[in-house]
């Protein structure tokens, strides 16, 4: 008795939107207790990074009824999380974010279970991503993103019409911060435009000429950037600067103010060095709280279907008033990361050589020239000459045994189109499939490559 | 999703994945669209490139120039140059690996070239900046200096910055610094 009524009250607000039906909700929603329990027991949920955002976006999701939860992150607290990264406690700091935060959040949120790896996102095998349901992002480097909206996207798979095959569908929920601004997108691959059909939305970094920091300084940051780029190597011959390393810090940050004296500078101090250095902006809490919020219940709605999803960009500014906004972009077709490429299907007799020029022949590629690419792989280059001299010995080799005999796969390809006499280079995405290949009886080679 | 979630539970259950292998083998964006660059390469006769890697590693090459014209005539650099998995949103990073004495780029090697930092975009590709290298050495320029002593004798005398130039490239000293021979 005692026991029902609390499990009432603890998924009170999160029964509101589960239990009843509505009329903004997506097609395939079917509100009641088996799709509350259903979202406990069946959905996987990974949070990519535990830090400003990871923080919240896992308390976020333990308290929106997601049950199995996994945290990965490579970082150690430092002093300076403190303040906004609310899972850690002075005591913590040195040890690794994810797992102080699985255990706080498991601590405070009965019935959760939250499994924490302490390593990089590289480390991990591509079976650990595709363990999960959904893949949320609280990260704060473009790098990172791109890797692992490129492992998303890997698993998507075309049929032969080139619609995406549902089951093959990674869905990501993607959140970022800067000082007072933020975002947070929902990436379907293969329906809403991914991280790479976009990528272009990333501001570049501002970056100071190298002369002007060498012989004209005007600004602390010059002085900073100084110190960090050229007196550093001058002075550290060989060593690799590392901006995690206190004491490396230091260094710079007093080089730096030497160098401001000299000039007659103001303004260099030791949280400035660290940001010019790292390209921090300083975070802002209630900017991570406000995005991860957003997260969180987008995650919800895309497993439940209680409301229609994220139309898949928001973009949150709260450095005057509030402003926030809905974009709808759309996907790059061609992209060479989530769109299905060009499907080909070949007989595993077929050589390198002989499938450049079927290239040339393909009434959708009329591609000449190619260079081929197979996981990172350079099967054949035309050019530079040095690399197609590498790679000339392949051309009287099947394709299937260059592509280490799996059935099917993803090559890209590099070659000259010409289109109404213009000639012009492109890069292009290719679905391999050999005929004849029973994926179970190649059980052998298809394991170990 | 949810329902979709269940069956694939169950599936899971079932029988591992027998022919799921995903496509994703560590290859970033960044490095597809460097193979297009290198498809496109089309290097002056003065400037040739290598893959001390091998061939799969197109991340990290060394570009040699040897220039035929200038006051570096005859001389022979080597650039190495590191391309990041998010290129061409970011640039490739390009050091001198010669000692060189030359007005734009330091003892270091570090190069001071406006498409190297604040004048990079996403369309420039590894070509313009082989050229842009190359125009470093036909077209020194004292205006951008990294080594002010060298800038300011190109400036006030050229005749002897020519001299301190030959001198460099032979193997000698120009002031307190020693270059190596580089013809």
């Amino acid at each position: 008795m005692t026991d029902s009524t609390a499990q009432v009250s603890k998924s009170r607000d999160l029964d509101k939107l589960l239990l009843r039906p509505g009329h903004l909700v997506g097609p395939t929603f079917d509100p009641g207790t088996e799709l509350r329990d259903d979202i406990q027991e069946y959905v996987k949920i990974l949070v990519v990074g535990a830090g400003g955002l990871g923080c919240e976006l896992l308390k976020d999701l333990a308290l929106s009824g997601f049950k199995n939860l996994e945290v990965i992150d490579m970082d150690r607290i430092e002093v300076s999380n403190l303040n906004r990264q609310f899972l850690f406690r002075l005591q913590d700091v040195g040890k690794p974010k994810a797992e102080v935060a699985a255990m706080r959040v498991m601590e405070r949120v009965a019935g959760v279970n939250i499994v924490p790896h302490f390593c990089r996102i590289e480390d991990k095998e591509l079976d650990f991503y595709n363990d999960f349901n959904i893949i949320v992002l609280g990260l704060d480097s473009i790098e990172a993103r791109s890797y692992i909206n490129a492992v998303a996207c890997g698993f998507l798979e075309y049929d032969s019409d080139d619609n995406p095959r549902e089951e093959t569908v990674k869905p990501m929920v993607d959140g970022g911060t800067e000082g007072f601004k933020g975002h947070a997108r929902v990436i379907v691959p293969g329906r809403t435009p991914c991280f790479e059909c976009t990528i272009w939305l990333f501001p570049p970094q501002v970056k100071f000429p190298l002369c002007t920091l060498a012989e004209t300084p005007r600004t602390a940051a010059h002085c900073i950037e100084y110190a960090h780029l050229i007196k550093w190597d001058e002075v550290h011959s060989g060593k690799t600067f590392d901006p995690d390393e206190p004491e490396h810090m230091h260094w710079v940050y007093s080089e730096a103010v030497k160098r401001a004296e000299l000039f007659g500078i103001p303004g260099v101090t030791y949280s400035l060095t660290q940001g010019v250095v790292k390209n921090i902006i300083p975070a802002i809490a209630s900017t991570n709280a406000i995005i991860s919020a957003a997260c969180a219940l987008e995650t919800l709605k895309i497993v439940s279907g209680c409301s229609k999803t994220l139309s898949n960009y928001l973009t949150y500014n709260g450095v005057e008033g509030l402003h926030t906004k809905v974009t709808e972009f759309v996907k790059d077709n061609d992209c060479l990361i989530c769109g299905p490429g060009v499907l080909i299907e070949l007989e595993t007799s077929v050589t390198l050589r002989k499938f450049i020029g079927l290239l040339e022949e393909h009434p959708k590629l009329l591609l000449s020239r190619a260079s081929i690419t197979h996981r990172g792989k350079n099967l054949y280059m035309q050019a530079p000459p040095v690399l197609e001299e590498m790679t000339r010995s392949n051309l009287d080799l099947p394709l299937f045994e260059l592509m280490d005999k799996i059935p099917k796969d993803i090559v890209h390809v590099t070659g000259t189109t010409s289109k109404s006499d213009k000639k012009t280079s492109s890069l292009m995405k290719l679905r391999v499939i050999f005929k004849g290949v029973d994926g179970v009886a190649d059980m052998d080679t298809a394991g170990g490559s | 999703m949810i329902r979709l979630f269940k069956v694939k539970e169950k599936q899971r259950e079932l029988a591992e994945n027998t022919n799921g292998k995903s496509s994703f083998t560590k290859q970033s964006a960044g490095e597809i669209r460097l193979h297009k660059d290198m498809r496109e390469l089309n290097l002056p006769k003065s400037c040739s490139i290598s893959f001390p890697n091998g061939k799969d590693d197109l991340m990290n090459f060394q570009v040699t120039i040897r220039p035929d014209e200038g006051y570096y005539r005859g001389g022979l650099f080597r650039f190495s140059f590191k391309v990041s998995p998010i290129y061409p949103h970011e640039a490739p990073k390009v050091k001198c690996n010669s000692k060189v004495y030359h007005p734009n780029i330091d003892l270091e090697g570090n190069v001071c070239l406006n498409i190297l930092r604040e004048d990079w975009k996403p369309v420039l590709n590894i070509n313009t900046i082989v050229y842009g290298l190359y125009h470093l050495f036909t077209e020194p320029n004292h205006e951008d200096p990294l080594n002010s002593e060298a800038a300011a004798v190109l400036r006030d005398n050229p005749r002897m910055f020519e001299l301190n130039v030959k001198k460099a490239m032979a193997g000698g000293h120009v002031g307190d610094n020693y270059y190596s021979r580089c013809m």
